[in-house]
């Protein structure tokens, strides 16, 4: 089998080629599926009989904690590419989803609490699923960290793939935590196995923002890999030549 | 698929649940245009900054002087 196209993908060069053309439909694309997702689920998805309005909160929470579960993923997994194959572009992966994924899931807790105060009467509880994603929380900061905490990047790089391999363990943890302990959380409202537990006139919207948090997602990651690719390439010729160019069209405009 | 709101001021009450609804979407929506304002910008300083060094040692190349 030729191998090449795997290479190819590690090269930072290609990368910030490649996704210089895509991103601007890549970005219509998410902001036209959040716009109209959210007013889809906003405004004309029919009122929840036992919660109310509050059970609008779904249309961000849901699709949030999807994004910090499978972000976990792709961190972890491009950590362990990144110790593997030892590929630079892997390692910058692993760095920039970190404050991403931390952000999508404080939004899951945070979501997760207004909600909570409306239906359980309380902000926060120290229930399973919820104290496993706090510990997710501190995963992603504590890969985060670690980038930080020594001199040699290649270090700080392994250490952070190692913890985020070994923090995996949780993600199964926090799916299964709904069914494995009495929990105040409902149990999932979209399973891989069975039908979902929502009329469709609340879950279509909801499908709508989970694929416009998966197209943010993907924006949000290739925005913060170019910077860092610039970071660090910066001594090259390409990058050089991109400067150049740059400074050349703002002469020309003005 | 009707709107479920007889006015724009009965859907930011929401029946005594706006306050809640309506914090996490702009916490969200905060956190979403910040994720993608951020590396924008540092996207431009990090050009501006390259372009600056390579001034600098165009500037030094030229005029043989290694203290600039």
């Amino acid at each position: 089998m030729n191998w090449t196209w795997f290479y190819r993908m590690g090269s930072p060069l290609w990368f910030y080629q490649s996704t210089s053309r895509w991103l601007p439909l890549l970005s219509l694309v998410t902001l036209v599926l959040l716009v109209a997702g959210l007013a889809w689920g906003l405004g004309f998805a029919p009122e929840d009989a036992k919660q109310g309005n509050s059970f609008r909160i779904i249309y961000l929470h849901v699709p949030a904690s999807f994004l910090a579960l499978a972000g976990y993923f792709l961190m972890a997994t491009a950590g362990a590419i990144g110790l593997i194959w030892k590929m630079k572009l892997s390692y910058i992966v692993m760095k920039c989803a970190a404050p991403i994924g931390a952000a999508l899931t404080f939004l899951a807790l945070f979501t997760g609490a207004v909600w909570g105060k409306p239906t359980w009467g309380s902000y926060w509880v120290w229930d399973a699923r919820i104290t496993s994603m706090l510990i997710l929380l501190f995963l992603y900061f504590g890969v985060l960290a670690l980038q930080y905490a020594f001199h040699n990047q290649e270090a700080g790089n392994k250490a952070s793939a190692v913890l985020a391999l070994v923090g995996t363990v949780n993600i199964p943890i926090i799916y299964k935590s709904v069914d494995w302990w009495f929990t105040l959380h409902q149990p999932s409202t979209i399973k891989l196995t069975s039908a979902p537990s929502m009329h469709p006139d609340m879950f279509q919207p909801l499908l709508v923002m989970i694929l416009a948090f998966y197209f943010f997602y993907a924006l949000a990651l290739i925005l913060a890999v170019r910077v860092e690719i610039l970071k660090r390439e910066s001594k090259t010729t390409w990058v050089r030549e991109l400067v150049e160019q740059a400074s050349r069209q703002k002469i020309g405009a003005k | 698929m009707n709107f479920q709101f007889q006015d724009l001021n009965e859907m930011l009450l929401m029946g005594g649940h706006g306050v809640y609804v309506w914090a996490a979407v702009l916490v969200s929506l905060g956190t979403l245009i910040w994720l993608v304002v951020s590396p924008i910008l540092q996207h431009k300083q990090t050009l501006k900054e390259i372009g600056l060094n390579l001034t600098r040692e165009e500037l030094r190349n030229q005029s043989g002087n290694k203290d600039i």
